[in-house]
C-alpha cells in the first residue's frame, strides 16, 4: 500500500522515464544527462501539477516577450514601478481569493480601500490619536464592514454579489461625507514610518509578498483553509460534517475587507495623499480578475492565493509592457482585454494538458 | 424527555432502543408511537414509501430533530439527543444520502474534515499523519481506491459511498445510520457496498440502513422494519419468504390507497 502511494504521487513518472535498460547502457555526459532526465521530468511534473503552474508559464512568456522587445522592461526602475502597480491589487486579491474559494465575492472592497485611509486620517488629525493606533482603528473599521457584508450575506441570505454592491455605494457615500469630497495629506511624510507603511520603493510589494506567503499557508496548511475549500466545494456537506460554514464565510469577508483597508492605507502613504475617489471598481476588478485569471473558480472550491497573485501580476505585466512598447492610450484597453482573453484561453488549454498528464 | 439518565437496564445486546417516538410538523403527524430496537452487530433495514417517515427517524437519531414524545436509550441509558455533536459523542454516526464529501479535497482530507490532526502546538495540518491514518483505516476495512491523495471528484459513486462510510466509522462509531447507501449505484458497486456493510457488522458496528430496493436491503440485513404512515407495521427477521411477504403488504397498501383515493 505504501509503495502504491509513492507511485501515485507522480503517476506519469514511470511513463516518462523510458525503458530502464536504455539508461543502463548509456555512459559519459549523455549518461549523466539521461540519469538526470527522470529527476528533471519529475520536477517538471510536480510543477505542472500545481494549479498556478499554467499562469506562471504565461507570466514568464510575457516577461520574455517584453524584455526581448525592449530591454527597459527588466530594468531596476521598471521592476520597482511594476511592484508598485501590483501591490495594492495583489493584497486585496489575497483576501478576495479566499472569499471566492468559499463561494462568495466582495464588490465593496475597492471602497474600503478609499474609506480606510480617511478613517485613519480623521482619527489621527481630528482626534489626535497616535498614528499606529489610528491605522489599527481604521483596519478594525474595515473588519467591521466585512462583518456587515458577511452578516447580510449569511444571515439575511442576500447573495454577496448584491449585498456587497449595496455596501459599495454606502461606503462611497461615507467616504465622500467624511472627506467632504476633498483629498487630504497623508500623515508623517518623509519619515521611516511612512517608508515602511508604503512610501518606500519596495514597501508595497514586500507587504504584498508577506501577505501572499501567510495567506497561502493559511489556505493550504491550516484548518481555516481546509474549511474554506470545503465550504465552497460543498456547503451542505461541509455543514453536515460539522464545519461552521457561516463562520468561515463571515471570517473571509472580514479578511478581505481588512486587506482592502490595508492596501488603501499603504497606497495613501505611497502617494502621500488621500483621494476620496481612489480605488473603487478599478482596484476591485483588478483583484477579482487576478484571482480568476490565476485559476480560481467563481463557483467556489478551487483556487490558490499564489494563483491570484500571479493573475494580478500578469495583468500588470501586460499594462506595463504595453506602456513601454508605446501603445496608444486609446488602443490600450482594447489590447489589454484581448490579451486577457488570450492569456485565459492559454491558461485553460494548459490546464487541460495538465489534467490529461495526471491520468 | 429530560436530561435524567435512567438506571433502568435493558437487555445488554440492545445498543439502541427507541420507545414510543412521535413527531409532528404542525398539523402533519410524521411519526406516531414508533418502537425500534437495534442489537449489537445487527443490520436493521428500515424500509417504507417516500413520506412514510424514514428520514424523520434518521434525523431524530442523528440529533438533528427533537421528537415530540417518546424515549431513546443508547446502551441501556436513556438519552436526549439534543444535537448532532452530542449524538456523535455517543457513537452515533450518519452517512447522508448526499455523502457530505467535498469533491475538491483529497480522500484523506475528506476523512479528517472537522477532526483534523495538527502539528500541536502549531496550528498547521499534519497531513502526513492524516494520510497515513486514512490509508491504514481504509486498508482495515478492505476499501480499495487508487490513493488517499486523489481528489474525491475522481472516484466512482461506490468508492465515494465507501469513503463516506469509512469516515463515519473512523471515530469509534458504534451505531451507523445509512441513508439510502445503494441509491444510484450499479450492481457491481452496490455489491461492494454490501460487502463493506457486512465487514463493518463483523467489527461490531450496529447499523440501521434505509433503502427502497427491497431485494438489496434483504440481502444484507438481519431484520426488517417496515414503516407505513409514521408507524412500524412490520418487524421480522430476514427469511427466504420475506421478500414476497413484504411485496404482498406493500401491494395491498398500494391497492387500498388507490381505492381510497379513487
Amino acid at each position: 500500500m505504501a509503495e502504491e502511494v509513492a507511485q501515485d504521487t507522480s503517476p506519469s513518472q514511470t511513463t516518462l522515464e523510458g525503458p530502464p535498460e536504455q539508461r543502463e547502457q548509456s555512459s559519459g555526459v549523455i549518461g549523466v544527462l539521461l540519469k538526470l532526465r527522470p529527476l528533471l521530468l519529475r520536477a517538471i511534473n510536480i510543477f505542472l501539477k500545481q494549479r498556478e503552474a499554467s499562469i506562471a508559464v504565461v507570466a514568464v512568456v510575457l516577461v520574455i516577450y517584453f524584455q526581448a522587445s525592449n530591454s527597459v522592461f527588466l530594468s531596476k526602475e521598471n521592476i520597482a514601478l511594476l511592484g508598485q502597480y501590483v501591490a495594492p491589487a495583489a493584497i486585496i486579491a489575497a483576501g478576495e481569493v479566499m472569499l471566492l474559494i468559499c463561494g462568495e465575492i466582495d464588490l465593496s472592497v475597492g471602497n474600503v480601500f478609499a474609506l480606510a485611509p480617511f478613517l485613519m486620517f480623521r482619527a489621527f488629525d481630528g482626534y489626535g490619536i497616535p498614528l499606529t493606533l489610528s491605522i489599527i482603528l481604521a483596519l478594525l473599521a474595515s473588519a467591521f464592514i466585512g462583518l456587515v457584508n458577511g452578516i447580510v450575506t449569511v444571515y439575511f441570505e442576500v447573495p454577496s454579489l448584491i449585498a456587497t454592491l449595496g455596501t459599495f455605494f454606502v461606503l462611497s457615500g461615507l467616504t465622500l461625507i467624511i472627506s467632504d469630497a476633498f483629498p487630504a495629506l497623508t500623515p508623517a511624510p518623509g519619515t521611516t514610518y511612512a517608508d515602511v507603511m508604503g512610501h518606500g520603493t519596495y514597501s508595497g510589494i514586500l507587504w504584498a509578498i508577506g501577505i501572499l506567503i501567510i495567506m497561502q499557508v493559511v489556505l493550504s496548511r491550516t484548518r481555516w483553509g481546509l474549511h474554506t475549500v470545503a465550504t465552497g466545494g460543498n456547503p451542505l456537506g461541509a455543514s453536515e460534517v460539522g464545519v461552521n460554514v457561516r463562520r468561515i464565510k463571515i471570517g473571509n469577508f472580514m479578511l478581505t475587507s481588512i486587506f482592502g483597508g490595508l492596501a488603501g492605507i499603504l497606497e495613501s502613504f505611497r502617494i502621500t495623499s488621500i483621494d476620496p475617489k481612489a480605488g473603487g471598481t478599478d482596484i476591485m476588478f483588478a483583484a477579482v480578475a487576478g484571482a480568476v485569471i490565476g485559476g480560481t473558480a467563481l463557483q467556489g472550491g478551487l483556487g490558490t492565493v499564489i494563483g491570484a497573485f500571479l493573475g494580478v501580476l500578469v495583468t500588470d505585466i501586460l499594462k506595463d509592457g504595453f506602456t513601454i512598447l508605446g501603445v496608444s492610450a486609446f488602443d490600450f484597453d482594447l489590447i489589454l482585454g484581448t490579451a486577457i482573453l488570450v492569456a485565459m484561453i492559454l491558461n485553460v488549454r494548459l490546464q487541460k494538458l495538465r489534467e490529461a498528464g495526471r491520468q | 424527555m429530560n436530561e435524567r439518565l435512567s438506571e433502568e437496564m435493558l437487555p445488554a445486546e440492545d445498543v439502541l432502543r427507541v420507545e414510543g417516538i412521535a413527531k409532528r410538523y404542525g398539523a402533519v403527524t410524521a411519526l406516531r408511537d414508533v418502537h425500534i430496537h437495534l442489537e449489537r452487530g445487527e443490520v436493521l433495514g428500515l424500509i417504507g414509501d417516500n413520506g412514510a417517515g424514514k428520514s424523520t427517524i434518521i434525523k431524530i437519531l442523528t440529533g438533528f430533530l427533537q421528537p415530540d414524545d417518546g424515549r431513546i436509550f443508547v446502551n441501556g441509558q436513556e438519552v436526549r439527543l439534543r444535537s448532532v455533536q452530542y449524538a456523535r459523542s455517543l457513537g452515533i454516526e450518519t452517512v447522508y444520502q448526499d455523502l457530505a464529501l467535498v469533491n475538491e479535497l483529497s480522500v484523506y482530507h475528506n476523512m479528517f474534515l472537522k477532526r483534523e490532526r495538527l502539528w500541536k502546538p502549531l496550528p498547521f495540518l499534519n497531513n502526513r499523519a492524516m494520510r497515513k491514518q486514512a490509508q491504514e483505516h481504509l486498508e482495515r476495512l478492505g476499501i480499495r481506491i487508487p490513493s488517499v491523495d486523489v481528489e474525491v471528484s475522481k472516484l466512482s459513486g461506490g468508492q465515494r459511498q465507501a469513503i463516506a462510510m469509512a469516515r463515519a466509522v473512523s471515530s469509534d462509531a458504534k451505531i451507523l445510520l445509512l441513508d439510502e447507501p445503494l441509491a444510484a449505484m450499479g450492481a457491481r458497486e452496490g455489491a461492494q457496498i454490501l460487502d463493506l456493510i457486512r465487514s463493518l457488522k463483523e467489527k461490531d458496528v450496529s447499523i440501521i440502513m434505509i433503502g427502497h430496493n427491497y431485494a438489496q436491503v434483504l440481502e444484507v440485513c438481519d431484520r426488517i422494519n417496515l414503516l407505513q404512515h409514521g408507524r412500524i407495521t412490520f418487524d421480522k427477521r430476514v427469511a427466504p419468504t420475506l421478500l414476497e411477504e413484504i411485496t404482498e403488504i406493500v401491494m395491498r397498501e398500494y391497492r387500498t390507497s388507490k381505492v381510497g383515493s379513487g
